[in-house]
């Protein structure tokens, strides 16, 4: 039991460490993957401006264009990842490992958490500095606790999304990534939910993101007229309920599609 | 004593067409669509044994390997690895095996070759200091050492290859399973990686290593034992020396001739000719015919057709039966031929 556990932390770890040191090996991503989501969020800053919206709206777009980081992160590097590293063959060296699949997810999270924080700090501290975002912080403690939940359960989602890819190919791929821009939109990134009608923005809060970012932006500007969809404490509780049904479904999703996989023999590439 | 592998009576089958099947060879797939990729198959490993399993495209050798390694499961029968079921208790059959293929891509290309081989065995809870030292010693014996730093983005194919070598013995398995280790290697290389595999399995009595290859002469030269293996069937299974001398003809010959121009060989309409394979030598103004006979007598016929037909033998000799001999009594066709087809 103890050396399992011990291989299961060592695995979390050498899978996090490819994400970890790519992080400050290949510099050229930090250009483009700050570059890129600062336009957005200036493009709509500055719209906001323009309409002469109220200056906390530069705020949330900038706030949103940090979160954007993490929702990319899950759609472009773990739903698909297993997929891809079923090609690159690493796939079925995991699942020949003494190792439970759960810590190989948990790796890719971990690692992937880890280099998305940089890219969301660099784009709220540019964001914020360009465009003189003042914060006015209710509760550390809860934004902390609120932030971290959101965190496990849109990972959570991710990790659920990568079992599920792991039988498909490039079908799949596509279809996350057709899906991005209207989960931007939907899920408020750069609109206070509310203002799509209550319907969409239920549908929405489906998404974990939803709900983290709304109850973020209340607790990063708890002075002025936020427009929450929810009371702070009820999104926290959804969000903690969405963490582990993620999880949980991740776990089953996992087991499930492995075994499925080696059944019909689809876990590894034919070819070999 | 535990088999380190024992199979019994493993069958396999994969279900559904896609395009890419219709190019495998026809005979391994039945009326229904299905491909039978193994079939009644009963092997025993023991340890401490270097195990090869030969056959051509589509036998099953990999299918085989897949149901060792836990990634697939067995549609009927059982296989054991250390007495171990690999359906009912794969964990526990996954804290012994480690598995290496011919061409692999595994890893990220921006790690480097020592940080490749360390993350691997991270999953087998490989301490970082054992990884270290185990790398150490195996990068001296394979020539890594200079490429330890570098990407694995960098990598030349048999540089690679040998990484992957590493990465498959560095956890310390008892039973490895590599998969055409030397695909695609130069000559030098594969030499090296089949002599460190070699090493690696006398070094220890418990260890075992099955090897799938296309090669004959890297199972006659490296196995102990070698199955011969076609169309998801075991035809023989002994070592090299027993298949040559209980399947292999006694009649093979050498035969250079002028270079033949007009397809085929001036031989394919004799009786006493039971194959022949053909090797033009454009450069050299040569055609070298590998002739296997009914008999030793044939040879008389052999020549006698020759000069019937105004080609001059310009050597003659005769062969030491080779495993090729036998694979080809056994499967009845090469592999070179069955590989055309393969495609
Ligand atoms: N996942 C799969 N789904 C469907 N059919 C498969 C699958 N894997 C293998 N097959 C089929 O099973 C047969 C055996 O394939 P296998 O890969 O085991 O052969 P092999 O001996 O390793 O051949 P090669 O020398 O080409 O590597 C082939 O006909 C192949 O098409
Ligand atoms: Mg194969």
């Amino acid at each position: 039991m103890k050396t399992d556990l011990n291989t299961n932390l060592r695995a979390i770890w050498g899978r996090a460490y490819v994400r970890v040191v790519g992080a400050n090996r290949e510099l050229s991503w930090l250009f483009f993957e700050v570059t890129l989501p600062l336009l957005a969020v200036f493009a709509f800053a500055l719209i906001y401006r323009g309409l002469h919206a109220p200056e906390q709206y530069i705020g949330f777009v900038v706030v949103s264009g940090a979160m954007v980081a993490f929702w990319q992160n899950i759609l472009w590097a773990m739903a698909a990842q297993f997929y891809w590293e079923k090609e690159m063959g690493n796939l079925e060296l995991y699942l020949i490992a003494p190792v439970s699949r759960m810590a190989i997810l948990l790796g890719m999270a971990v690692g992937g958490l880890f280099m998305t924080a940089i890219r969301a700090a660099a784009i709220l501290i540019i964001g914020s500095w360009i465009f003189g975002v003042h914060y006015d912080v209710g509760s550390w403690l809860m934004l902390l606790v609120v932030f971290w939940v959101t965190m496990g359960a849109l990972y959570g989602l991710g990790m659920l999304s990568s079992s599920l890819f792991m039988l498909y190919g490039r079908e799949a791929w596509h279809t996350a990534n057709l899906f991005q821009e209207p989960v931007y939109f939907i899920s408020g990134f750069y609109f206070p939910v509310r203002s799509l009608g209550s319907g969409v923005a239920m549908a929405a809060s489906l998404l974990p993101l939803t709900l983290g970012l709304d109850a973020i932006r209340q607790l990063l500007f708890s002075g002025g007229p936020v427009n929450p969809l929810l009371p702070v404490r009820t999104e926290l509780v959804l969000l903690v309920i969405a963490m582990v049904l993620f999880n949980w479904a991740a776990l089953k999703a996992l087991t499930y599609m492995e075994r499925l996989g080696k059944m019909t023999g689809r876990l590894t590439l034919k070819s070999q | 004593m535990n088999w380190a592998i024992e199979t019994q009576n493993l069958r396999r089958v994969f279900r559904g067409g896609t395009v890419r099947r219709l190019w495998r060879r026809k005979s391994a797939q039945n009326g229904n669509g299905e491909t039978v990729a193994l079939d009644a198959v009963d092997l025993q490993v023991k340890p401490g044994e270097l195990f090869g399993l030969l056959g051509p495209n589509g036998a099953g050798k990999t299918t085989l390997l897949k149901i060792l390694s836990t990634l697939l499961l067995p549609t009927s029968g059982t296989a054991t690895v250390d007495g171990i079921d690999v359906a009912k208790d794969p964990e526990r059959v996954r804290k012994r095996i480690n598995m290496v293929s011919g061409g692999e891509h595994s890893g990220f290309g921006i790690l480097t070759v020592r940080e490749t081989i360390w993350m691997f065995a991270q999953f087998y809870g490989v301490p970082g200091r054992v990884v270290r030292e185990r790398a150490d010693r195996m990068m001296d014996i394979l020539g890594l050492t200079e490429f330890a730093e570098t990407k694995v983005s960098k990598l030349s194919t048999g540089t690679r290859q040998k990484m992957n070598i590493i990465r498959g013995f560095v956890s310390a398995p008892r039973i490895l399973y590599l998969d055409e280790p030397t695909l695609g290697l130069d000559v030098a290389v594969a030499r090296e990686v089949r002599s460190f595999v070699r090493a690696w399995v006398d070094e220890h009595p418990e260890r075992s290593i099955i090897l799938t290859t296309h090669y004959m002469a890297e199972a006659d030269s490296l196995c102990d034992r070698v199955a011969i293996i076609d169309r998801g069937r075991v035809r023989a299974c002994d070592t090299p020396a027993n298949l040559k001398r209980d399947w292999a003809p006694e009649c093979v010959y050498r035969i250079e001739i002028p270079l033949w121009t007009q397809g085929g060989h001036p031989l394919d309409d004799l009786d006493v000719v039971r194959s022949a394979d053909v090797e033009h030598h454009g450069d050299r103004g040569r055609t070298n015919l590998r002739v296997i006979l009914e008999n030793g007598d044939g040879i008389g016929a052999v020549t006698e057709r020759l000069s019937q037909r105004g080609v001059a033998a310009l050597s003659v000799s005769r062969l030491e039966p080779t495993l090729e001999d036998a694979f080809l009594n056994l499967v009845g066709h090469g592999l070179a031929a069955s590989e055309e087809k393969g495609r």
